[in-house]
């Protein structure tokens, strides 16, 4: 016989792991990755493998020779996680190079600067995104129009979220386009539709829950509502905010991460709202058309804030009435 | 030329407005502090390790001074800093330092691998205090050290540490301060503090163990099953039988080393004698 | 269908022997009766070595209100009066009797039939609870409160239900539900009786949906009772707690520390601890055995065990085909709150619910990945913690902040720890704080 182990309760555990959450917001991200490989073609293959790989690369190379760890942490899967996002949030004609800027800052400094994977205060992916928008603003918001096959050559347009900022509100793509992704924009964000196909297959699998995505949504929802009927020729209706630029991958997928969100309902509710109001308020009067990302990183500086003053309902914490007699 | 002039003036008056506000809020906001305990707290050491029960250094030196009211500073010690410490501390209160003896921990355990087998595997997070939650721990005994290392972590000084090959706390006795972090920590109150004694010399019985003597003797090759024989070797009465376990009195004892000859268990150990002729076996660090 | 309102997981049910009926397990050749078989003073030995003792023969009375007493579950003589290692790890004080024939004490009813409430009027509360109190019985579920003192309120507290727990949470185990199908008109008396004693006209028995059988038969049996109501309850982990159970069958919530569940006006049994009373009132017989689950992936026949106490787990092991040769841990209860043991030989108690044996590769623990504070254990704690930061301040030894963030309140029901995906030891960590502050609470209130 073995020697018997001996290990305080609980002694059984759910199976569920580190890996098959990242796998698991990896999976949720395929329709989406397919739409993009569909509406941008040769330049969105080039970006997101670029990203991907060289996102794994740094986290390997900086844990192996700056930090010396012996533990190879690229298996749990959260820096190809860093790679595929990063890569939905660059447009398809970005050069290589740049790319892989974007990803040393992701990794390098957004991540492993901290310790690693549940060490970092902000988002990694958002923060190599927002450092390529302000240092190559001019390669960051030229986008190709879908539909395109190349890659640096690829023909490129007008987004919505730079028509409605231009004030060129009667240029928009319709509804269904917008669903779709038959618009201009960064790889990821184009077609909401699968977006959301991967929201409802990660609130199924429980990797996330609903609070963060559904705060965002209708707080934006309900914020630029009220614009739009107070003013209906500046201020474009609720439905085509929602659906264009990066509001619905921001809100599902980069939001929601794990290690920058609050952790308790309340928190997210809190976090996820102030994240749309932001979202609006720098979408309209802000000088960049899209605030999603400032919008999260702003609030990412305030989550352990929140955690702070957000505490979840005790059990019994106030006794009903019939308990109190 | 105008605009450099208002803009010195402007700033002048801010910066002395200011200035006023700052004196005023000073003295009237002022909490006054007994010096003493800015002196006292100059000579501690700065290990803030809590040895004497004051949350660190500062709060010590604010106890001292308290003290000096009241004459007397024999209830307040200075481990790590030792004799030498509290006579100043005495010196700038102008009183007398209570002659304390300085003590250092030992360890009563000295059930290593071989004379303790490790009968079943312990999985969770490595601290004596965790592991001693299971019950017995690793071994069959449930009274000796876990060998963990929660005395290793709480030591300021690294005068602690368990060693692998045994699994059992040793003390550097050259680094221990007597603070007795360790015997706080320690879930099973292994840890002793006790008199440095004479040139460190000291005669202790490595065991703490108050099963029966049967079942101490399955339970480990080293154990001290009070068998009481150590008790009839003394000649000072320094030694005493609590339940099953002999404990010898480090103010009585006078290091003659007779009880270590009669220990039937080897559970008494001589530390820092010179080597002895060459029946002895023992040869300790 | 109703279940608690806060947290909650769902482990993986593996009732294995759901389908054995309780079988006799045969008495052992020498049983170890432990003065420690429940939560508060020990039992004193009142026997000696060479005393001839039989079943039902008291070994040991009670050391005080909240303590219960020991009888003999076997004929034969008093061997020793020793320390024994029990189902606690540790070695404390216990009774050995060498077995010698099967002899019983004359006042024990041993025949089948059923008596109900009716046919003995003359049983008043303060009878019953006196029976109860003599027979020994604690909470069979596992945390082995003694019966009596729960159905003695303090003054000034009205309980209002009884409510009886045949949730059997826990995976694996199976004891409390062969019981309900195999003895539920006794249980059913029994809960007529727990309600006389406290006093109220309201019982319930809450019973997790997936046990339909016991969920049919009880409600049929209950029927003849209509104060009895059989509540069916949503699988969800921690429904056995005591807490859980309250605010998942009557909606209310006990609150935190030092508050018990008599505040809400609820008095909860186990329903093993139901079927004790009424052996104990109706048959005079003390509590000398009980229903354990011998149950493992690798056991060769997981069955249910009507086993005496005192009888060794190894004998149990042997009479359900023998310990596997991959046995990598022996867990004394379920998986979730059971204890580890340290030995095959320590001797059954009046709270084994089970015995688990878990194969070499379920032993051990994974390795821990950092925190990546996904908020999943925060989901999953009933009681409304946020189990992440208390393991970080415990591990800190911020007791303050372990305090002000209510530790105490931990009902230690491992939620957080099963769910967690970085497999961090968050329980372990939390009891370190828990145990600690508890302690420095303690000592505060007696300055």
């Amino acid at each position: 016989m073995n020697k018997l182990t001996v290990s305080l309760s609980p002694h059984v555990h759910s199976g569920d792991s580190v890996q098959k959450n990242m796998y698991g917001v990896c999976i949720a991200l395929l329709p989406a990755m397919v739409c993009s490989l569909y509406f941008f073609g040769l330049g969105a293959a080039v970006v997101l493998l670029t990203s991907i790989a060289s996102c794994v690369l740094f986290e390997w190379a900086i844990t192996k020779y700056i930090l010396g760890r012996d533990k190879v942490t690229i298996i749990d899967g959260s820096a190809i996680l860093t790679g595929i996002l990063l890569g939905f949030n660059l447009p398809s004609n970005l050069p290589i190079w740049i790319v892989i800027i974007g990803a040393l800052v992701a990794i390098g400094v957004g991540k492993m600067t901290f310790g690693g994977l549940g060490q970092n205060p902000f988002n990694p992916a958002l923060v190599g995104r927002v450092f390529l928008l302000i240092s190559f603003p001019a390669q960051m918001t030229t986008w190709p129009v879908s539909g395109t096959v190349g890659y640096l050559d690829a023909e490129t347009g007008a987004t919505p979220l730079s028509l409605i900022s231009s004030g060129q509100i009667d240029k928009l793509p319709d509804h269904i386009d917008l669903l779709l992704g038959g618009i201009g924009g960064s790889l990821g964000e184009v077609s909401a539709l699968a977006l959301l196909a991967g929201l409802a297959y990660m609130l199924w699998r429980k990797i996330i829950t609903w609070h963060i995505p559904v705060s965002i949504l209708g707080s934006v929802t309900i914020f630029t509502g009220i614009l739009h009927l107070a003013d209906h020729t500046q201020y474009v209706s609720p439905e085509l905010q929602l659906l264009s630029g990066g509001l619905i991958l921001g809100a599902c997928y980069m939001a929601t991460d794990y290690v920058t969100s609050p952790m308790t309902p309340k928190g997210q509710i809190i976090y996820g709202t102030a994240i749309g109001i932001l979202t609006v308020i720098i979408r309209n009067w802000g000088s960049y058309p899209e605030g999603m990302s400032f919008a999260i990183l702003i609030m990412n500086a305030f989550t352990p804030l929140i955690n702070n003053y957000c505490k979840p309902k005790r059990f019994g914490e106030k006794p009903r009435k019939e308990a109190a007699k | 030329m105008n605009v450099i002039l208002i803009a010195v003036i402007v700033l002048g008056a801010v910066g002395l407005v200011s200035a006023l506000i700052l004196f005023a809020a000073k003295e009237k906001f002022a909490v006054w502090e007994d010096p003493r305990i800015k002196e006292v707290s100059e000579v501690l050491p700065q290990a803030n390790c809590g040895g004497c029960g004051y949350p660190g250094c500062q709060g010590f030196a604010s106890a001292c001074v308290k003290a000096a009211e009241t004459g007397s500073l024999s209830d307040l010690n200075c481990a790590p800093g030792g004799q030498a410490v509290m006579e100043q501390v005495a010196g700038i209160l102008g009183l007398q330092a209570s002659a304390a003896a300085p003590k250092v921990a030992v360890v009563r355990c000295n059930g290593t691998c071989d004379a303790r087998p490790h009968g079943v595997e312990f999985d969770g997070v490595h601290s004596c205090r965790i592991q001693n939650m299971t019950g017995m721990g690793e071994t069959q005994c449930q009274w000796g050290c876990l060998g963990e290392g929660d005395c290793e972590a709480a030591c300021l000084f690294g005068a602690i540490k368990v060693n692998p090959a045994t699994r059992i706390a040793e003390v550097d006795e050259s680094k221990c301060t007597g603070c007795g972090a360790c015997a706080k920590t320690c879930p099973r109150s292994i840890i002793e503090l006790r008199p440095q004694g004479p040139k460190n010399r000291k005669v202790v019985v490595l065991c703490n163990n108050k099963d029966k003597g049967a079942l101490a003797t399955k339970e480990c090759k080293n154990s001290c099953i009070g068998c009481g024989k150590c008790v009839k070797a003394c000649k000072f009465e320094a030694i005493e039988l609590g339940t099953n376990l002999a404990h010898i009195d480090p103010d009585k004892c006078r290091l003659c080393r007779k009880c270590e000859d009669e220990c039937p268990r080897g559970a008494i150990h001589a530390f820092n004698f010179p080597p002895r002729k060459p029946k002895t076996q023992e040869e300790q660090a | 269908m109703k279940t608690f309102s806060i947290g909650g997981v769902h482990p993986e049910e593996n009732k294995l022997s759901a389908q054995s009926p309780i079988r006799q397990a045969s008495l052992p050749k020498q049983a170890v009766f432990s003065m420690f078989q429940h939560i508060g003073a020990p039992a004193k030995p009142v026997v000696k070595k060479g005393d001839v003792v039989k079943v039902g023969t008291l070994l040991g009375e009670a050391g005080g209100f909240v303590s219960a007493p020991i009888y003999s579950s076997v004929s034969g003589k008093v061997s020793k009066v020793d320390v024994a290692l029990d189902a606690s790890d540790t070695r404390r004080m216990a009774v050995y009797v060498d077995v010698d024939g099967d002899e019983w004490e004359e006042s024990i009813d041993r025949s089948e039939t059923l008596v109900t409430l009716a046919e003995r009027p003359e049983l008043d509360s303060k009878t019953i609870i006196d029976k109860i109190k003599q027979a020994g019985i604690v909470g069979m579920g596992g945390a082995t409160f003694p019966c009596h003192v729960k159905l003695c309120p303090p003054p000034g507290q009205k309980a209002e239900c009884v409510i009886i727990n045949a949730v059997e949470c826990e995976p694996y185990l199976t004891a409390d539900h062969r019981l309900m199908l195999e003895r539920p008109e006794q249980i059913l008396v029994g809960v007529t009786l727990l309600m006389k004693a406290v006093g109220v006209d309201k019982g319930y028995i809450g019973i997790e949906n997936n046990k339909p059988d016991a969920i049919a038969l009880m409600t049929e049996k209950a029927s003849k009772y209509p104060n009895i109501q059989v509540v069916p309850l949503k699988v969800q982990y921690p429904q056995g707690g005591e807490k859980q159970l309250i605010d998942a069958v009557i909606g209310r919530q006990v609150p935190a520390p030092p508050a018990i569940p008599i505040n809400v006006g609820a008095v909860v049994q186990n329903v093993g601890t139901a079927y004790a009373v009424y052996e104990a009132v109706m048959k005079n017989k003390p509590l000398i055995d009980r229903v354990i689950t011998v149950t493992g992936k690798s056991v060769k026949t997981p069955s249910n065990l009507l086993a005496r106490l005192g009888t060794p787990f190894s004998q149990l092991i042997d009479e359900c085909g023998g310990l596997p040769q991959d046995t990598g841990k022996v867990i004394g209860g379920g998986p979730m709150m059971g204890k580890a043991l340290i030995s095959l030989d320590i001797p059954m108690t009046k709270g084994s619910s089970g015995l688990l044996i878990m194969n070499d590769k379920e032993a051990k623990r994974a390795e821990a990945d950092p925190c990546i504070r996904c908020a999943k254990c925060v989901g999953a704690c009933p009681m409304g913690l946020e189990p992440y930061l208390l393991a970080q301040v415990s591990s800190q030894h911020q007791w303050e902040k372990a305090e002000t963030e209510d530790i105490v309140s931990c009902i230690e029901c491992g939620s957080c720890s099963f769910t967690c995906p970085s497999h961090r030891p968050l329980l372990d960590m939390i009891r370190l704080g828990k145990t600690t502050v508890m302690g420095i609470i303690r000592s505060r209130s007696q300055k």
